[in-house]
Formats: C-alpha cells, structure tokens, sequence
C-alpha cells in the first residue's frame, strides 16, 4: 500500500530522481572539511528565516511600540532571549562564514570558468546580507541602532544628483519615524529574503552543474554528498550553533535605551564588521565634499575588481593577483577594524559615554517592568521623566559650574580645579543629618564642600558655627540635627526617623526655645519669623517643596533674598517645572527603585547614581 | 555533463561504519533545526502560559443612572487595561446590558455565546444578535429556532453595592460555540 501510493507519487513528481541527485552528488577527492562553508551558509540563513519569523509574530515595527515589542520579548516572554538572542548572533556568524565561504572560493580557484556566473551570483549574496545586517540593526529602535543607522542613511546623501531623494525615500520622510521602521522591516523580512532566497536557489542550483571544484590533489577516491560529506557539513553546523549558543550565555542579545533623538549618544558605533568602514571614512583624505571617494567610489571599486576576478583568473598570474588582493583587502580590513577598536579605548569621553549608555540600557529595564506598565507614548517617556536618569544629567548642564556633587558633576566626571572651580557647596545628600552635622561642624563649615567655596565663608554663619558650636552640648545638637534633617523627609532616612520619633520632638523643642542654641536668632522657623533678612527659611528646610520653590528663586526673601547670588531656575524660565522637580527628586534620592512601588532608597543616594541596585 | 554525474557511481556500501555516519547526520541535522525552532515555538506559545486576570466586580453605574423600566441598556465597563507591554488606564474594555425592576438588576455579557458579535435589543426587551439571528428573551435565555449554543451569559451582580445605589457587575468573558460557560 505505502509503496503503491510513493509510486503513485514519484510518477506524477520524479521526487525519486531528485532525492537520489542531491543525496549522491559526486565529491572528486572524497569529503573534505574545506567544502562546509556553503552549507553552513544556508544552514545559517535557514535559522534566521526560522527565528525571524517568530521574532516577525511578536514585533510591532512603529517609533512607540518598537523598542517596546523588543523589550517584550527579551524580558517579558519565555525563551524570548535565547530566540532573539540566536537571531542577533546567527547574523553575526553569517558575516564570519561569508568571509570564510569566499576565502575557500578565490584560493581553490573556484570562482574560475566555467564558474564565473556562481560567483557573481555569491557577490550578490553578499550584498543581501550586508543589506539584511544594515537595517536589521535598527529593527530594535534602540540609541545604538537609531544613530549607527543614521550615519548609513546619511552616506546614502552623498550619492551625486539622486543621494537627497533616495535617502528620503528610505527613510519614510524627512525625519525619522514610524516610516523608517516600516520600510525598514519591508525590506528586512519581505524583500531582502525573498531575493536571498531566489538567490540562493540560482547557486545551488549553478554550483550543482558544475559541481564541486575539487581541491589538487584528490587525497581519497571519490565519495557522494550522502554520508561523508553532509555529516562533515553537520558537524560544521552544530559547530556554529554551539558557538552561537555561547556567545548568548556569555553575553546576550543587547537592547539599548530607546532611541531619543533629544539626548546625545557619543556611544554610537555600527556593529563591528562594518567598523573597517566607519574608520575608512575618519581618514582625512575623505573630508568634506570628498566623503563620496570613500563612501561609495572606493567600495565600489573594491567590489569591481572583485566582480572581475574570474576573468582576471583566467591567467596564472591573475589568480595569483586575485588572491593577493583578497588577503591585501582582508589585512586592510583587520587593520582599520583594529585602530577604530584601539582608538575609541583611548579615548576617556567615549568610554564615559558608553558607560551612560549602559546605565540608561539598564534602567529603562527596572523602569520599563514596574507594575504601571510602559505608557502609550513609548519607554522613552520613562526615561525623560525618571529623576534617576535626568537628575546627574540637569546638574551637570545646570548646577556643577558652581556646586560638586561629592566631589563631582553629577555624571561622576570631576571638573578641572582651576577651568571650573567649585564656588559653591556640595550638595550630596542635602539636608540629611549627615550634611547637616557637617555644615555645623567648626572645622568643616568653611571647607569648600560646605560654605568655604561661596562668599558665605566670611558671613555670620560661619563665624557663628565656629565660635558657638563648640559649647554647644552634643546631644542637644544631635537632637537639633535630626530635628532639622526631619523637616527634609527624605526618603533614605525615613526608617531611621521612624525609630527616632521622640529625639526629633526633643529637638524641635530645644530649637524653638533658641536657647542656648540660637538658630532662630537668625533663620524662621514654624511660623516664627527672625529679626535676620536674607537668611533661609527652616520650615520644611531641603523637603522636596522647598528645594523646588528654593531653585525656582532663590533670591525670595524665604531664601537668601537680597544676599543671593545663584540663578532664579524657575523664575527666570531657565528650566521648567518638571527639570526642576526631578532635578530636586535627584538629589533628595526620591527615585524609583524596582520592587519599591513607593520609591525608597534604604541608604542615602551614593555618589555616583550609576550604581545599580543588587537585584 | 561532467564527472558529477551521480549515476556512475554505485551507492556506498551499508557497512557499520556508514550506518553510524548517516544516524549521526540524521541526528545532528535533526537537533540543529531542532534549536531555533523550539525557542521560537516557546515564544509563540507564551501567551498559553499567562494567566487571564480574575474577573473583579468593576462599578459600572450609579443605581439612579438606569430606568426601572425593565428593559435592558447598555452600559459601557471602564477598567484599566494590560495589552502585551502597555498599560492603559481607566479604557473602555467593554459592554453590560442592564436590566432594572425595582431594586432588583440583571447583568449580561453583550456578546452573542455563538461567535462573538454585539447583539441588540428589541423594543419588547429581548434580544437579537445581528449576525446570525440568534434570539435570547429579556432574561437572555435562548428562543428556540436560534443558532447559538446557549443564552446570554448573565453575569454577576455585587449585592452590596446595589444597596448603596452602585452597580458593579463582575465583568467577565466566556468561551463562544460552546453550551457550556467556559471562562475566556
């Protein structure tokens, strides 16, 4: 029966045939490891149309949902990473195995007649993949391949007469958009395949009618593709599998923070093997208009000479010229890729920006999973608006040329002594009784972290601390301190506080009497108003309401008033109320912390706000 | 043709050795296409992993808001909604018909239980799903001659609530095509 019906089959479709030829194709010389190349090829592309399909069910190409869908799968959804991850570094192996494939072709002399047609149509081949590679890059919408793909759509400007309307054309429009994604996932999942399928077919199906170009000599007798052969092809696929497969344990698929076209990425680079290429183009030579030379003319001039390579291998000496060539080409390669590598660890700005990417990659993870979800108008939103994420940046645009934060800019970068001299106090952990201990510490009040670097060194203040302090009793001043930091509510200190309940009411008392300790002499309080002007107000002193009103204008006579020397933020419109609010959320570290729906630090904010919390 | 040419060759001999090559291909070939597509089917078949979230009672009107004329009107359910990576809140997530008598309500799915559309009311109070004619009574039982597996799914109404004039109902969906009500 099960025969009758195969019979039936193979004489309505010659399945027999077929099976039979591409099962015993004929190996001169026998099965060799030097022939895997190809089908490790195929067997890569085969991977990527499998793991790209299902990456295609879970992927929502637009600027809001992009990143979105990505962060989905990589974190959300089970077996979503070693899925993403097999895609991302399958894509990778490819470029490798090409460089592999085609090395095997020019030094066997297998790209010669009469098989100049499949090499042409390997060249093609060639040219997908990069394609596939370039705008699978940006599918993920993250900074990295937001920028990096940027740089490669703005090579395509400087094609003469049509480069303008082909870039734009591109990219969807003027801007990049949600058009940018669509016609780029068009192209990755729809064209770009379908082509690299077409041709494909064309290669194997050319290379079988010529068959393998045997390597000189022959070391065995001849063998059929089924079994030596394949099972070496087998071997060599697991192989890269396996190396695949490590490389996600090692390091995993990365997702960078969701492309902001607002905030600056100094730590864009394209993937690595089109580094050569970015380094090519820092060369002088193709400055300014010149950019084209090294852009588009010298590739394509590279691909020319190895268009022609059969016909230049024809003669002895040309295929000896081929092949020098292609390991001139492949040094060159080696070389530019290695200075951009060695250039961008030399140098402190890009390594710091790095880092900073790595930090927001991290943090719009924690953001991205609370229990609120990612709002409709996309991750980035949470990064705008997280106090963790902008407050070191709006201190160091705005705060760091006169305050530190200790010691530095907010960023954890320590500004030149002498160009940016700290002219104001250190602000780490405002408010906090540990501040506060030290600000009415005789011997660190007129140091520059506290009021030594302001004109306030020679004021009242200081020569107050310095002369009354030190007879003040200790417990009292503690009393005070935690009285006065309790004004703050910060949010690190809110456990302590709890316990300490009964200090602070002491503290408040002994401060309302203002005797013997006499801040009041010169500061309000609690409705009670000084004789003093221009003093800050302790009511509610470095609570969150009264460092906004206090940055917005410092110069109310709440504040400083006539005696203030530091830009009215608010007042002046230098920053808006929401940069003024996570700016001061920054400081009192009043963020949010993952499994904290509250946000709550236990300890205070450290120094560099990179830290990340342990899981 | 060249020397390629498959038919001059006789098959290999099927000696052990052979035999333990072709298993070993056939295995590795088998696991190496194996990988990527289990890690893209564990992927597919993530949302058969998450569990649908627990009908809640969700307040849908105040008491006064609906005629005691014992008819039923449709009201809209507003809850906060998770779809895959978004939360949206306070969205429109649905439909209730309610029906009134007195200080007694009925709650019921909008949903037609045969494939799903949105039916509509008649002037007498019953019901009549627009796609295939299925018609339900005003107490959504099901009017012979209908296509529809079963009545209208009645849903539950907070007793409590009721007796402090707000209607919450527990908003719920329920497998179509089927007699049974199977939670959605």
């Amino acid at each position: 029966m099960r025969k009758a019906l195969l019979d039936w089959l193979d004489d309505r479709t010659g399945y027999r045939a077929m099976v039979h030829s591409m099962l015993f194709e004929n190996i001169p010389g026998g099965s060799r490891w030097r022939y895997v190349w190809g089908s490790t090829l195929v067997f890569a592309f085969a991977v990527q149309l499998i793991t790209g399909f299902f990456l295609w069910a879970s992927y929502s190409p637009s600027s809001q949902t992009a990143w979105e869908s990505v962060y989905y799968i990589q974190y959300q959804t089970s077996g979503g990473a070693l899925l993403r991850g097999i895609h991302h570094f399958m894509a990778q192996a490819m470029i490798i195995l090409l460089a592999l494939h085609m090395l095997q072709i020019i030094i066997d002399g297998a790209y010669r007649a009469p098989r100049e047609v499949n090499f042409w149509i390997g060249l093609i081949l060639l040219q997908i993949v990069l394609g596939l590679s370039l705008t699978g890059y940006l599918l993920p919408w993250d900074q990295k391949g937001y920028w990096a793909t940027k740089v490669a759509t703005n090579i395509m400007l400087t094609v003469p007469i049509i480069g303008p309307s082909l870039q734009r054309i591109v990219v969807g429009g003027a801007e990049y958009g949600h058009h940018t994604l669509t016609r780029f996932f068009a192209l990755h999942a729809g064209l770009l395949p379908a082509l690299m399928m077409f041709f494909i077919v064309a290669h194997v199906y050319v290379f079988r009618r010529h068959g393998i170009k045997f390597k000189e000599p022959k070391r065995a007798a001849d063998t059929h593709f089924w079994v030596d052969q394949l099972l070496k092809d087998a071997i060599a696929c697991l192989a890269v599998l396996i190396v695949v497969i490590v490389l996600i344990l090692w390091r995993g698929a990365e997702l960078g923070a969701p492309a902001n076209p607002s905030e600056p990425y100094s730590a864009a680079r394209p993937e690595w093997y089109f580094l050569f290429l970015y380094q090519f183009l820092k060369l002088e030579t193709f400055a300014g208009e010149r950019e084209v030379l090294g852009a588009i003319v010298v590739p394509g001039l590279v691909m020319l000479i190895l268009f022609l390579m059969p016909i230049v291998g024809r003669w002895k000496l040309g295929h000896r010229f081929n092949v020098a060539f292609l390991f001139a080409l492949l040094l060159g390669v080696v070389i530019l890729t290695y200075r951009a590598v060695a250039e961008d660890r030399s140098k402190k700005d890009y390594q710091a920006a790095v880092e900073m990417a790595q930090k927001d990659s991290e943090r719009i993870k924690d953001l991205a999973n609370r229990p609120t979800g990612i709002p409709a108008t996309g991750a980035v939103s949470l990064l705008r608006e997280d106090a963790y994420t902008q407050g070191p940046k709006l201190f160091k645009a705005h705060c760091a040329s006169c305050h530190r934060y200790d010691g530095h800019d907010g960023t954890g970068f320590v500004p030149d002594p002498v160009k940016q001299p700290q002219t104001a106090t250190d602000l780490k952990g405002f408010g906090s009784r540990q501040w506060l201990s030290g600000i009415l510490d005789p011997k660190k009040v007129d140091s520059p972290n506290y009021l030594g670097a302001a004109k306030l060194k020679n004021g009242k203040m200081v020569k107050f601390v310095k002369k009354d302090v030190p007879d003040y009793d200790k417990n009292d001043l503690a009393k005070v301190i935690a009285a006065l930091s309790a004004e703050a509510q910060l949010p690190y200190q809110r456990q302590q506080e709890q316990l300490d309940v009964t200090s602070i009411k002491d503290g408040r008392q002994i401060l309302l009497k203002a005797d013997p300790i006499r801040c009041l002499d010169c500061h309000g309080f609690a409705g009670k108003e000084s004789d003093e002007a221009n003093t800050p107000n302790l009511t509610g002193y470095a609570s969150r309401q009264w460092l906004i009103d206090f940055i917005s204008n410092p110069g109310h006579e709440r504040f400083y008033g006539k005696k203030n020397e530091m830009p009215a933020f608010g007042l002046k419109k230098i920053l808006d109320e929401k940069s003024i609010a996570m700016l001061v959320d920054w400081l009192r570290g009043d963020w949010y912390e993952p499994g904290q729906p509250a946000a709550a630090p236990t300890t205070a904010p450290t120094s560099a706000p990179a830290t990340k919390p342990a899981p | 043709m060249t020397d390629t040419e498959s038919a001059n060759l006789p098959p290999p001999s099927d000696d052990r050795r052979t035999f333990f090559k072709k298993v070993l291909a056939v295995a590795i070939g088998t696991l190496i296409v194996l990988v990527p597509s289990a890690a893209g089917l564990t992927v597919l078949f993530d949302p058969l992993r998450r569990k649908t979230n627990k009908a809640e009672f969700l307040p849908v009107t105040n008491l006064d808001a609906l005629p005691d004329d014992d008819l039923p009107h449709s009201f809209q359910v507003v809850a906060d909604r998770r779809d895959a990576w978004n939360l949206y809140p306070a969205q429109r997530i649905g439909a209730v018909y309610l029906r009134r008598n007195k200080d007694k309500v009925s709650a019921y799915n909008v949903v037609c239980p045969h494939l799903g559309c949105f039916v509509d009311t008649a002037a007498d109070g019953s019901f009549k799903c627009p796609c295939h004619n299925s018609t339900f009574s005003k107490n959504g039982e099901l009017i012979p001659g209908s296509v529809s597996p079963r009545g209208l799914d009645e849903l539950e109404v907070d007793q409590a609530a009721l007796k402090q004039g707000l209607v919450k109902v527990r908003f719920q969906n329920f497998q179509a095509g089927t007699h049974l009500r199977i939670p959605a």
